[in-house]
């Protein structure tokens, strides 16, 4: 069980250290959100007395790295059923458990290695996080996100025949997520059907969660931030190795 | 009595209206070399695939090396190594990382299995290339080394499906080679899909032939050719199925898959 884990966990790795363009690509959508919308809405966000932009930004667009691999990570299984890499760990005398595990794991190891490069060019530019202590839990707040939504990717990918339905997907769940997250402006002052939405979206909560552990500023609680995506990412993982194992090709 | 490593009785797959597998039934022993013979759309893959686990069958049994392909998956799946018709290797790996891989998951011990990644690996000529990327590798190169992988793990039996699609004569040959030569060192018993006559006819023991999903003949090759009447395999397929086997009867799926096998 951890073999299998193990290997498919350091497949994953392999494939993504291997491929030089897929990282540098992925850096490319956040870098831009944070000059052009870091420095470009900054005075305006200054003049309504919100504060520094940046700091309240940064963490929104490194969950928004997050989950973009994280999704992509976990679409990837199309990917093999289509090149046939899948049936060679189908017909395996392993558990259809340890299989989505180790991918999913694998998928969201890369996600927050992802993540950590958008928080170093962060700071880079000018993001100060609060205090060192905290920044440990800000890494679980970060597993927290991968995870999710590598099972999220997954259980999508374990029911689609093939690539066709990706941009539908991007579209219509990943965009609207990120947009609706509280990622790019606070919670507090939004009409109230936007809060209804966000409170709906599990993406708020950790990003909720790794604003409060790395600036201090937090709309739902650490503690209810913490317990949520606890609660809804083992429902995923469990929905998701669910339709992994009827896959049938 | 020799031991039956496959077993197969009334075997039958609905896809919704399509009977893609008619109650099908036959046996292989052990160190036999069996081959199915159809056209594109026979059944032939969709059999292999509920042989492996890879499909649940509707209706009817299949025993794998004593063990029930519903109920007995993991044991199943112990007992066989298999080359898909479309090709399964992580081609972001290098050949060496496939084999490993494979064998990890198949719980091969860590120095057995870099011995016998290293033996098949000299067996299949690809051992000069273990550190390459798969990508790199020529359609005949990636059959070879999922040859090599399907035997990392000792199976009972080796499925092969269309084994040679795409492959080029000389390349065709040297795969056969191969696969006879275990046959007889090792008394490896093979399962082999093929629409190639004169492959059926060459390498096979016996030979099933299966259209729309059910076996209209099957036995050794004189057999087939006593029961028919016939002196070639291609005047018996003619025989029982109506029709000769042709190339341009390839469906657009298969034919894509051809293609891309070839470039790839
Ligand atoms: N997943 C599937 N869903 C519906 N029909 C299928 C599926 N797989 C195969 N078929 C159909 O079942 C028949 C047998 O296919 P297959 O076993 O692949 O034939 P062969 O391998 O002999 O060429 C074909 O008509 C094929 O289109
Ligand atoms: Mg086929």
């Amino acid at each position: 069980m951890i073999n299998t884990i193990y290997i498919l966990w350091l497949r994953q790795l392999k494939r993504y250290f291997r491929s030089t363009p897929r990282i540098v690509g992925s850096l490319g959508q956040p870098l831009l959100f944070l000059l052009a919308l870091g420095f470009g809405l900054g005075p305006v966000f200054q003049k309504a007395g919100e504060g520094n932009y940046l700091e309240f930004l940064a963490p929104g667009i490194i969950g928004m790295s997050i989950i973009f691999t994280a999704i992509f990570s976990g679409i990837e299984v199309i990917w093999d059923k289509e090149f046939g890499f899948l049936k060679e760990t189908l017909v395996a005398p392993v558990s259809r458990l340890s299989i989505m595990l180790g991918r999913t794991l694998g998928g969201a190891t890369v996600a927050i290695f992802q993540g950590l490069i958008v928080f170093i060019i962060s700071l880079l530019i000018g993001f100060h996080f609060q205090s060192l202590l905290l920044l440990p839990l800000a890494f679980v707040y970060m597993a927290f996100i991968a995870i999710l939504f590598t099972s999220i990717g997954t259980a999508i990918a374990s029911v689609l025949e093939d690539m066709q339905g990706f941009q539908l997907i991007i579209n219509f769940l990943v965009m609207p997520l990120f947009f609706l997250s509280g990622a790019l402006f606070p919670l507090e002052n939004s009409p109230k059907p936007l809060m209804v939405l966000a409170s709906l979206d599990p993406l708020s909560y950790g990003i909720d969660g790794l604003r409060g552990t790395l600036i201090g500023l937090t709309y739902y609680g650490l503690l209810p931030d913490f317990l949520i995506l606890s609660a809804i990412t083992i429902l995923i993982l469990a929905l998701g190795s669910y339709l992994f194992s009827k896959i049938q090709i | 009595m020799e031991k039956k490593i496959i077993e197969v009785s009334n075997l039958t797959k609905k896809f919704a209206d399509l009977i893609a597998v008619d109650n099908i039934s036959f046996s292989v022993k052990k160190g036999e070399i069996f081959a199915f013979l159809g056209p594109n759309g026979a059944g032939k893959t969709t059999t292999i695939k509920m042989l492996t686990t890879l499909l649940n069958p509707t209706a009817g049994e299949a025993k794998i090396n004593g063990f029930e392909v519903l109920t007995q998956k993991n044991q199943v799946r112990e007992s066989f190594g298999i080359v898909f018709q479309d090709p399964s290797l992580d081609d972001e790996l290098t050949a060496y990382e496939n084999m490993s891989f494979h064998g990890i998951l198949y719980k091969v011990p860590a120095n057995l299995r870099k011995t016998r990644i290293e033996e098949l690996l000299h067996f299949v000529g690809l051992w000069d290339r273990k550190d390459s990327l798969v990508k790199t590798f020529s359609g005949g190169m990636k059959r070879r080394l999922e040859i090599a992988r399907g035997l990392l793990h000792r199976p009972a039996v080796l499925f092969l499906d269309e084994p040679t699609l795409g492959l080029d004569p000389q390349t065709r040959n040297h795969l056969w080679q191969y696969i006879l030569d275990l046959n007889k060192k090792d008394k490896l018993t093979v399962f082999l899909t093929t629409h190639y006559m004169e492959e059926a006819a060459l390498v096979a023991n016996r030979i099933a032939i299966i259209d729309h999903g059910k076996i209209v003949a099957q036995g050794t090759l004189s057999e087939l050719l006593s029961q028919t009447k016939t002196h070639s395999l291609e005047e018996a397929f003619l025989t029982v199925t109506g029709k000769e086997i042709r190339e341009e009867e390839a469906n657009p799926k298969d034919l894509l898959r051809m293609r891309r096998r070839m470039h790839r």
